[in-house]
């Protein structure tokens, strides 16, 4: 049955109807949970804070396993979702640079988005900044293009990267999500207690 | 009397295994209609394509990376589902924002230990580099690190692993931004 846009059961002119709304959806959860405020995003790196990763593991298991129930009861073709093709070289730097870039902004682009949508300056000014890193990767490209696309493992799962099946992967990552939900919930704790001047916004 | 007045002083957050999981289940009705997940940085890489097509249309061609995204027809890069997306998170933020009463004038947000002046520098060059960082790593925590990894990719796994590593081996240096 699924994807249904891949498949043209859903056709054209609706696309762009349907990406408002899941867009919509996104930036009102994303304000919701309190990714506006780069204090809140910034403290799972100080431990006095930890609303990315509760945020964040939460979503991934429940999409993933989702993904493998869906496939399993024969509602969608996982061959036609797309998995983000592994350019091993490329996204280690990638991750690397958007690493540095997360402790020192405290934004990433979607809730940098949702910042400036409630009128936070330093919210814009990171969002411009992205825009700018954006266009300094386009200009300098022909410098790096062959370190971009070097060591292309293509479309690989994480299963078949470890040689298990995606199945067990699955439970894999719900059983440390929830080692690290209890955890950090321990940590935020102690923390928070040492701490006075850190003030929700 | 004083846990009253904290209380009053805490911004309404839902909770965040609940957002969680309405994230989760919003990343699931995309793969479903969309067969791809969430986007965030996409929609900034279309609109660096189209100023730079606009203004400079033979250095646009001639350059391998912005002729990727230029569509053949001759068409508009925006009119493009990412584009859409990224005005639905705008406008959803802002939703978010007008119903639990954060939605104020112009402010920086910034510890207090630190000038204004100061948060904006850091979220400037953080903003660079995120933006470098997002093109090498074929996407940002949207569509990279959560989408990637929740449609099981390895590249995702990467991302989302170097990019709060990294964050935890730097945290350290840049502790007076933030405690």
């Amino acid at each position: 049955m699924g994807p249904l846009i891949p498949q043209e059961i859903i056709t054209g002119q609706w696309d762009f109807v349907i990406a408002l709304l899941i867009g919509g959806a996104f930036g009102f959860i994303l304000e919701a949970s309190g990714f506006s405020s780069s204090r809140n995003i910034a403290g799972v790196f100080y431990g006095y804070n930890f609303v990315v990763l509760r945020v964040f593991f939460t979503a991934m298991i429940v999409a993933m396993v989702g993904l493998l129930y869906f496939s399993y009861f024969g509602w969608i073709d996982l061959d036609l979702v797309f998995v983000l093709p592994t350019y091993l070289n490329s996204m280690l730097f990638g991750g690397f640079l958007m690493g540095l870039g997360f402790v020192i902004g405290g934004f990433c682009p979607g809730t940098s988005y949702t910042a400036v949508a409630i009128g936070k300056i330093d919210g814009i000014v990171f969002a411009t900044g992205f825009l700018i890193g954006v266009f300094l990767f386009a200009e300098g490209f022909p410098f790096y293009e062959d370190f971009y696309t070097a060591n292309d493992l293509g479309n690989i799962t994480i299963g078949e990267m470890f040689g298990i099946s995606n199945e067990w992967i699955a439970f894999l990552f719900v059983v440390v999500a929830i080692v690290a939900f209890y955890v950090t919930w321990l940590i935020e704790k102690r923390v928070r207690k040492n701490m006075t001047e850190y003030k929700f916004e | 009397m004083d846990t009253k007045i904290v209380k009053k002083q805490q911004p309404k957050y839902i909770n965040p295994y609940f957002g969680g999981i309405l994230l989760g289940l919003l990343l699931l009705a995309a793969f479903f209609i969309a067969g791809r997940g969430l986007s965030a940085s996409g929609a900034v890489k279309l609109l660096v394509v189209t100023v730079v097509d606009k203004v400079a249309p033979a250095h646009a061609e001639g350059n391998a990376y912005y002729s990727k995204f230029i569509p053949a027809d001759g068409s508009s890069p925006l009119y493009n589902w990412l584009i859409f997306g990224a005005i639905g998170t705008f406008f959803g933020g802002m939703l978010s924002g007008a119903i639990f009463g954060r939605l104020k004038k112009l402010r920086v947000e910034h510890s207090p230990k630190i000038s204004a002046r100061t948060r904006l520098i850091a979220a400037g060059a953080g903003g660079i580099l995120f933006g470098i960082g997002s093109q090498f790593g074929r996407g940002c925590s949207s569509g990279a690190a959560l989408s990637g990894t929740a449609s099981l990719s390895f590249g995702g796994l990467i991302v989302m692993a170097l990019m709060f590593g990294i964050g935890y081996v730097f945290a350290w240096f840049f502790r007076k931004l933030w405690i």
